[in-house]
């Protein structure tokens, strides 16, 4: 009787134990990210979690390599035949997956798709007029403005084929108006590296290699030999790490900071340490005439530009890169890294670290005992960001600035702060066409409701002479251009409508029989990737 | 027995009301939908373009009837996240949790009675202070904290089981089920282990405590005078009069444990409706997310109605008391 009940529940108890894992066949890369793609839409959502699977089957006419420098795509070249047209010539004999040839007339539809009001993909495209075709295999693209940066944002455009997606009612990227779901959500048809083999939401993403994929002869990709790309989500830290430590996965694009001692300790681990193209930084309500989130009545302390150097001079960014970010970061000055276009060594300075100078500016500002603000705070978008915040908090309230931090998931947060309801938040920035335009114009300029100026400027900072140099970007090309960005670097230095911290570390980690070279936009590109 | 039911259903459907009201209002909370799919770049038109696409710039109870209106006819649109009908990624997705939800169930009163039987007939045993310690830890331990601990052990150290996921899985009849393979079985394991845990000391401390109460009364005397054996005393007679509470918490629990899988499944990447919901969370996806508590609200509401249907098979009393007319 007794040892009846005790074998019914060992045997429940124990289940079905058996050793061996089943691994994986030769060749295939298992990896790991937290987050899964929400469509296969090229055009539809511009985001790292998308981009990170769909640049491994979708090709733009130019291509990034992994120092993000450019190198031919579709494209074999491209020239600014006038100030405002670029001619782009085709590479010839390049099939889609699905066996149509790719033309002109793929380059034009595409285009043209990128720049329908419901693509993600606009600020790309954002000074096309027309694509024109010229011939069989020449596309001729007319902007509005002389563009002088194009060829670094059609780095990001996608090439889909015309008649796939005529024939499959694909030709608009999301149709919310709609109450069925588009075909482009879950199936392609692109010219890349690899081709989509199966697919099921947040479980497993299937990719095995285009053998006919004209880039493999080339001298970088020689050595590749990756044949199949399993990407499985996998959202919780602890787990994702588990599973790369037990051999599960190859690959994890986002390994948790306060891991990476272990996974450097760990046998047959290997920690990838690189930038990214991302800056943290902190910027302020400057445009009330009085805060929301504030203790101060009837003016706006962050308007005066002596209390935002004093909060400048109050954070050690030293202690932030040392204990919040375990050195995962490259402190700055400045709010984009060296990979940005128009960047400066010169522009590159922070105010130093000195609470006496604070105090000093504080009082001078007339707010001897300080005043108390609300900081916000996103806790789930960058790395260690609700930290970030607790440690600035801590650094201003010793030198008077009471600070309480409001620290949210990212929906709430972007939500908050884009109805401009902040009194100071903090913001993570990263640069896709990795030209300085990118930054000043979105967070800089004046808010006028067009396309780009000033979309993410939530602090309202307003300065006519920067508004001048955004314009003067835009067009500009040169040495003109140049002098234009670093003038307005200046500005941003001497002017302090942020202060920035630092640009974000990416680590990843990987099993040491896999070589995948690192690259700062955070983007794992297989096509160069080996497996032992 | 009929009128009982209907009497039920009516019952239920304020109930679900209040359930859509109360999450639709709880919305207004979770962020902006707009700004997460429209990204970094768009115009002031642009947003509102799709604001009014979504009917977002409609007053709340306008919403909120369209919304009633549409799920009654099962229609709960597209999810904003996932460009895809929310009635097929919750129809992908049950089949995970429900297999996951009955094998934790499972687990729990396969192991959980016999254990409570053993407890409550041999009390000071070594073994029943061993088993009433463990269920302590059962009890106190976060189910996140357990499912890390299991991955760890069994999974980063010993190598036996997988730490995420579900296997593979086969296609039957629409049902996709990781119990027909292999690797779907072992992936089932941790997960129904780190879901099932609390359950199973409830459960093994309940039928202790009940056992307890029953075996100390004047029927079990009689039974033991008659001279029946052990086991037709114990479990013909004590445990099964210790079923109807059980019963009760048991069909309770099958619905805490769909409805509170979320924790569960996002610590093994388990592939059902609670990911979803987190995820969906994550983005502000209101579809989905009105939709998954409906779902839950009505599966509670569900769940109460079988149990006390099942009361009817298990305790005369209430047959008879209800036959007459008394009460």
């Amino acid at each position: 009787m007794r040892r009846l009940l005790l074998a019914a529940a060992a045997v429940m108890a124990l289940g079905v134990m058996a050793p061996g894992m089943g691994g994986a066949s030769a060749q295939t890369v298992r990896w790991a990210a937290a987050g899964d793609p929400n469509t296969m839409d090229p055009h539809s959502q511009n985001v790292g979690t998308v981009t990170m699977v769909l640049q491994q089957i979708y090709d733009p006419l130019i291509h990034r390599n992994a120092d993000l420098s450019l190198r031919p795509g579709l494209a074999l070249s491209w020239t600014q035949v006038e100030p405002t047209r670029w001619r782009f010539v085709l590479r010839p004999g390049v099939k889609f997956h699905g066996g149509e040839a790719f033309t002109a007339d793929d380059v034009v539809f595409s285009i043209g798709r990128a720049r329908q009001p419901t693509s993600n993909f606009g600020i790309y495209v954002d000074t096309v007029q027309e694509a024109v075709k010229v011939d069989e295999f020449t596309v001729d693209v007319v902007t509005r403005i002389a563009d002088p940066i194009l060829p670094n944002k059609f780095a990001s455009v996608y090439m889909m084929s015309k008649a796939w997606s005529e024939a499959n009612g694909a030709t608009r990227p999301q149709n919310t108006r709609a109450r069925e779901e588009m075909h482009t959500t879950r199936n392609t048809n692109g010219t890349g590296a690899f081709r989509l083999a199966s697919r099921e939401n947040d479980v497993r993403t299937v990719l095995r290699r285009n053998t006919e994929w004209y880039g493999w002869a080339e001298p970088d990709s020689a050595r590749a030999n990756v044949q199949e790309i399993q990407f499985r989500p996998i959202a919780s830290d602890a787990t994702r790490i588990a599973a790369l430590l037990s051999g599960e996965v190859d690959f994890v694009l986002d390994p948790p900071l306060q891991d990476l001692n272990r996974l450097r300790a760990a046998q047959n681990i290997r920690v990838l340490e690189g930038p990214e193209v991302r800056t943290i930084f902190l910027a302020f309500d400057v445009a009330r005439p009085e805060l929301q989130y504030s203790d101060v009545r009837g003016r706006n302390p962050f308007a005066d530009l002596r209390v935002r150097q004093a909060l400048y001079h109050a954070i050690d960014i030293q202690a932030i890169h040392r204990t919040t970010m375990r050195g995962q970061s490259v402190v700055t000055g400045t709010f984009f890294p060296p990979q940005v276009n128009g960047y400066s060594q010169a522009e590159d300075t922070r105010l130093p670290y000195d609470q006496a100078r604070a105090r000093a500016l504080l009082a001078e500002a007339g707010y001897p005992n300080g005043f108390g603000i609300t900081l916000d705070c996103p806790n789930n978008r960058y790395i260690n960001d609700e930290q970030i915040c607790q440690a600035v908090a801590a650094m201003w309230t010793r030198v008077g600035v009471r600070t309480s931090v409001k620290a949210q998931p990212l929906a709430p947060f972007f939500a908050q702060i884009q109805r401009q309801d902040t009194s100071a938040y903090l913001l993570g920035w990263g640069v896709p066409t990795l030209d300085a335009l990118y930054s000043f114009q979105s967070l800089l300029a004046t808010r006028n409701g067009a396309q780009g100026d000033g979309i993410w400027n939530y602090g309202g900072y307003s300065n006519p002479r920067m508004d001048a140099l955004v314009e003067r970007m835009k067009t500009q090309s040169g040495a003109d251009r140049m002098a234009a960005i670093h003038e307005a670097l200046r500005i941003y230095r001497e002017d302090v409508p942020h202060i920035p911290l630092h640009h974000q570390m990416i680590p990843w980690a990987m099993r040491s029989n896999f070589t995948i070279p690192h690259a700062a936009n955070n983007q794992p590109y297989f096509r160069f990737a080996r497996i032992d | 027995m009929f009128a009982f039911i209907i009497s039920r259903i009516l019952q239920a459907l304020p109930v679900m009301l209040t359930v859509a009201l109360l999450s639709f209002a709880m919305f207004a909370y979770v962020g902006d939908p707009v700004a997460i799919m429209l990204g970094q770049d768009y115009t002031v038109a642009q947003r509102d373009a799709l604001v009014a696409d979504l009917g977002l710039d409609q007053p709340f109870f306008v919403q909120f009837a369209k919304f009633v209106v549409n799920a009654a006819q099962g229609e709960f649109g597209l999810s904003y996240r996932l460009s895809r009908p929310v009635a097929q990624l919750i129809v992908e997705r049950a089949p995970a949790t429900l297999e996951l939800a009955l094998c934790a169930a499972f687990l729990a009163l396969a192991i959980g009675v016999p254990m409570g039987v053993y407890t409550g007939l041999y009390r000071n045993s070594w073994l029943s202070r061993f088993f009433l310690t463990f269920s302590l830890i059962g009890v106190s331990l976060p189910t996140f904290l357990i499912g890390i601990l299991l991955i760890l052990t069994f999974s980063v150290w010993l190598g036996w089981l997988p730490s995420f996921g579900r296997g593979d899985t086969v296609n039957v009849g629409g049902w996709s089920t990781g119990l027909l393979t292999w690797s779907g079985l072992k992936a089932l394991i941790l997960p129904s282990i780190t879901l099932g845990l609390f359950q199973l000391t409830l459960i093994m401390r309940l039928v202790r405590a009940e056992m307890m109460e029953v075996l100390r009364t004047d029927y079990i005397k009689f039974a033991r005078a008659r001279g029946l054996t052990n086991r037709a005393v114990h479990f013909g007679h004590a445990l099964k009069n210790t079923l109807v509470p059980v019963i009760t918490i048991t069909g309770l629990q099958l619905g805490a444990i769909i409805a509170f899988a979320i924790v569960t499944e996002t610590v093994f990447q388990w592939p059902g409706m609670g990911l979803l919901f987190i995820q969906s969370v994550g983005a502000a996806d209101i579809p989905v997310m009105s939709a998954y508590l409906l779902l839950i609200a009505l599966m509670f509401v569900t769940i109460n109605l079988i149990v006390d249907l099942l009361y009817y098979a298990v305790d005369p009393r209430l047959r008879i008391g209800r036959g007459k007319g008394a009460h």
